[in-house]
């Protein structure tokens, strides 16, 4: 058995689908925020699966893959900052409750 | 043609990727479902060590493992009580979702199968990027080299750690 | 000639209406008045000294070697440039006619100002009365040395708003108020079609201007030959509907009707600008454009049956009033129509166009005596605070003064010689009888009539019975007498100017032959129709109720002007606004309003069903953006496949 390209691809196609049911079906912020790290999980796999498969000679995918991590780290350190400050004024961090800017 | 181990290894990986992130967005409890995050970023990570990409493993697991999940687990535990279980879902919100999904499924899934010439194409051979060529690639200036998205990103990084001050401050 | 003396006398007027406008309430009724009257004394002086000029100094600007008067443009400055073409001048120009218009206005508008000064004594906006009749003088003066029509357009409209302001003075009665907006409405209709025709001339003439148009019409009107319009040609079409603006603004029939409401306003304005200038201007717009009238005898002969018509109706109407401000209104109004049939009666085959010449010199005596005859009708309301003559009686004892003056003006509008109106008549019906015999029967039975009307309220005002005074009346104080001495012996000695000297068709000196046999008929006509008033009138008696009661019907009917209001109220109010008004009304409320209103509920339907996209839930904004996506994706491989 030939382990090809499609095979890597599958597992992180159901990967990010989970993260869209997640992301549209969690109310608990936090919920979401892990979600949405699926699906970016999901989109480093294939970058990097590419790169593997079709441009072995180079790194771009790797690279990428090195920096959307960085960001993701990032992206994190801020939303939950932004999640906490909500929940230290609402006691609550269900996301339907935080349709407004200002209340 | 791939040794034995080497496919019974890329399943494992692959099952537990499908399972966990399975797992992490249908539990009701917010602490595991942070777990199962953390399985499923190791097995992304194995994945990654399977294709000879040690250093972005590597990364994988410092990174997300090690940094970005205990920040979860540390917010977990600062808004909500542990063993706390989310109500269960409204049958429309979770057909929606599950609606949703399926036509992420379906149409990317299409595009795949449109294209199976190329998805067919099985492992070339690769030697292993060493620390000293990634080095070099991440400081250097030249074609293939990648010191202006490295110095953006540690502004990003900077703007980020200000702005996590800034909001989490207190008023 | 320098430009500095005309054109201060467009701008002293204009800056004391400024003046008083703006800072008037900050002035003293006295402060106001005096100003008013000096700004006009200086006019008065300019204006005299200008057309001293004009007429005598010999100036080679002036007139020709030969003797002819010509037309002078003083100054002329472009003021609205649309093309090279079309341009729009301001301008000042010196011809016989408007500078014996310079003489008249000004007269008037100062005796105006002098015996306001008196008569207006006391009233509550005082300074706003100055203000307006400055405006006025400003707006009459910019119309008669108008260069081109357009000028003459513009400034018409200001003496129409001047005067709708002055007939609504006393803004608080609602009579005051309504008859200001029947004046309004009823001259804007006509001057629609006065601009329809300025439009039409100057569409095939190329030009507004008065010298281009009228110094060789022939060639200028070139263009219109052949130009029909609904079977008759475009030029008689453009010269009828600009007569039509002199028709609304002299109160030809059928757009007399906002003259005798008029008389609401202050006595001294119905003086000023309903009897002596602003009712000329129809006149002095024909008499302007005469040599364009020629080229068209049709539209001549319409002046012609207008006047004519006008002329015996006002008369006979004249006779049925017992209001005296309405009886001088329709004299007024005939007299008017005396001067319009003697334009259309004027012929260069005639006498050398004697009709154009009469009417200008009846024009002239006209706004002396009638503007005598109005302050003193003033001056009579004044006394006994009543505008009928039912009120007055036997006044010849306590109001001497006013009692001579008064009798001087009807003598001179009845045309007994020696005083003005003689003649000045007597030079109208000689052309009438030059053109036809049987105008010329009908313009001297018109004659009569005026001679007897006059005298008719004359005899009931002085003479009759005596009613009981609630105090004793007297003449009015000396700025009011004045003006009445003044004008009284300008009406006395004003027809023995050689008036063919300065105003002729052509600016050719014309000698005036008197023509005993004319002469002879109107006096005895007119001595007819004193001694009838006079038998009638004298003495309290019952003949006028019995002559009365022998025809009720007519004497009802011309007491009611022959129903013309009636008439005009059925056409507005049964047919027009009925017929169209309501339809009109309707379309705009259901399909502009309709449609607008349908506009903003849709757009307000729309944000309601749409705001709901704006919920501020990220989960539906993700949903949204996912199919988007998707479909994105889906029609792009569509395409790509």
């Amino acid at each position: 058995m030939d382990i090809t390209l499609i095979y890597y691809l599958v597992p992180s196609l159901i990967m990010f689908c989970c993260g869209i049911y997640g992301f549209l079906t969690r109310k608990n912020m936090i919920a979401m925020l892990i979600s949405l790290e699926l699906m970016l999980n999901a989109i480093d796999i294939n970058f990097v699966v590419f790169n593997r498969f079709l441009y072995p000679g180079s790194m771009e995918g790797m690279f990428f893959t090195l920096f959307a991590i960085a960001i993701a780290a990032a992206e994190t350190a801020i939303a939950i900052a932004i999640i906490i400050n909500i929940f230290r004024a609402d006691k609550n961090i269900n996301v339907e409750d935080a349709s407004q800017m200002k209340n | 043609m791939e040794s034995a181990g080497s496919i019974i290894m890329y399943w494992i990986i692959a099952l537990s990727i499908v399972i966990f992130s399975v797992l992490t967005v249908t539990t009701r409890r917010i602490l595991r479902s942070a777990t199962f995050l953390l399985f499923t970023l190791f097995a992304a990570a194995a994945l990654y060590f399977k294709l000879d990409y040690e250093f972005l493993g590597a990364v994988q697991i410092a990174v997300y493992a090690g940094g970005i999940v205990v920040l979860f687990v540390f917010s977990i535990l600062l808004t909500s009580h542990p063993g706390h279980k989310s109500e269960r879902l409204v049958s429309h919100r979770k057909w929606i979702g599950v609606l949703a999904a399926l036509a992420a499924l379906v149409v990317t899934g299409g595009a795949l199968i449109s294209r199976c010439g190329l998805a067919c194409a099985s492992l070339p051979e690769m030697s292993n990027p060493t620390m000293k060529t990634i080095g070099a690639a991440m400081m250097g200036t030249g074609s293939e080299q990648y010191l202006l998205p490295f110095e953006a990103i540690s502004v990003l990084l900077l703007a980020c750690i200000i702005g996590g001050v800034v909001v989490a401050r207190k008023r | 000639m320098d430009f500095t003396i005309p054109l201060l006398i467009l701008a002293i007027p204009l800056g004391m209406f400024l003046l008083l406008g703006l800072a008037g309430m900050k002035m003293s009724h006295k402060t106001a008045g005096v100003l008013g009257t000096l700004g006009m004394g200086t006019v008065l002086v300019l204006s005299y000294f200008t057309a001293f000029q004009y007429y005598f100094s010999g100036n080679p600007e002036f007139i020709s070697e030969a003797g002819q008067r010509l037309q002078s443009i003083i100054f002329n400055v472009d003021w609205l440039a649309f093309t090279p073409n079309l341009v729009i001048r301001l301008g000042f120009l010196l011809d016989p006619i408007s500078a014996m218009m310079l003489i008249v206005i000004p007269t008037i508008s100062f005796m105006v100002h002098l015996y306001s000064l008196g008569y207006m004594k006391g009233e509550k906006g005082f300074q706003r009365y100055y203000a307006f009749l400055s405006l006025f003088s400003f707006s009459m003066l910019g119309l008669v040395v108008a260069t081109n029509i357009f000028q003459m357009y513009i400034f018409w409209e200001l003496v129409g708003a001047s005067s709708y302001l002055l007939i609504g003075f006393f803004y608080t009665l609602p009579s005051a108020v309504s008859a200001s907006k029947k004046a309004f409405i009823v001259t804007r209709f006509a001057d629609l079609g006065f601009l329809v025709g300025i439009l039409i001339l100057s569409f095939y003439t190329q030009t507004f201007d008065f010298i281009t148009l009228t110094s060789d019409p022939g060639s200028v009107l070139a263009s219109t030959a052949g130009a029909t319009f609904m079977g008759c040609s475009v030029l008689t079409l453009a010269m009828v509907l600009i007569f039509m603006g002199g028709m609304g603004k002299s109160a030809m029939m059928p757009l007399h009707i906002w003259l005798p409401d008029a008389m609401e306003g202050p006595t001294p304005v119905s003086a000023l600008i309903h009897a002596a200038t602003m009712v000329v201007a129809g006149v002095y717009l024909v008499a302007r454009m005469f040599p364009v009238y020629l080229q068209v005898p049709s539209s001549l002969e319409f002046v012609l049956v207008i006047g004519a018509i006008t002329a015996l109706y006002a008369a006979v109407v004249a006779c049925c009033q017992i209001d005296i401000k309405r009886v001088l209104a329709f004299s007024t109004i005939s007299q008017i129509a005396f001067m319009m049939v003697s334009l259309g009666v004027a012929r260069p085959e005639i006498h050398e166009c004697l009709g154009y010449m009469a009417s200008m010199f009846h024009l002239f005596t006209h706004a002396m005596f009638k503007a005598l005859l109005f302050l003193g009708a003033g001056a009579l309301i004044h006394a006994v605070h009543s505008n009928n003559y039912t009120a007055m009686g036997g006044l010849r004892k306590y109001m001497p003064i006013t009692h001579i003056t008064f009798l001087i003006g009807c003598l001179a509008i009845a045309g007994i010689p020696p005083f003005a109106g003689f003649f000045s008549k007597d030079e109208i019906l000689v052309a009438v009888y030059g053109y036809s015999t049987f105008w010329g029967i009908w313009m001297s039975c018109v004659a009569g009539l005026t001679a007897f009307y006059m005298f008719r309220i004359y005899y009931l005002i002085f003479w009759w019975n005596e009613p009981d005074y609630h105090h004793r009346p007297h003449d009015g104080e000396m700025v009011m007498s004045l003006p009445l001495i003044i004008l009284a012996a300008v009406s006395t000695v004003a027809g023995f100017i050689h008036f063919g000297e300065f105003v002729t068709w052509q600016g050719h000196e014309y000698q005036i032959h008197m023509d005993y046999v004319v002469a002879g008929i109107s006096v005895a006509i007119a001595l007819v129709g004193i001694f009838f008033a006079r038998f009638l009138y004298l003495k309290e008696n019952d003949r006028p109720r019995r002559m009365a009661d022998s025809c009720r019907w007519l004497w009802t009917a011309a007491n009611r002007r022959f129903y013309w209001d009636e008439i005009y109220m059925f056409i507005t109010h049964k047919i027009i606004f009925n017929g169209i008004c309501r339809p009109i009304a309707w379309f705009d409320r259901a399909v502009i309003d309709g449609s607008m209103n349908g506009l903003a509920i849709v757009t307000n339907k729309a944000s309601v069903a749409i705001k709901n996209l704006q919920s501020g839930r990220v989960q539906q904004y993700v949903l949204l953006y996912l199919i988007g996506a998707l479909l994105l994706a889906v029609i792009t491989a569509w395409c790509v496949l």
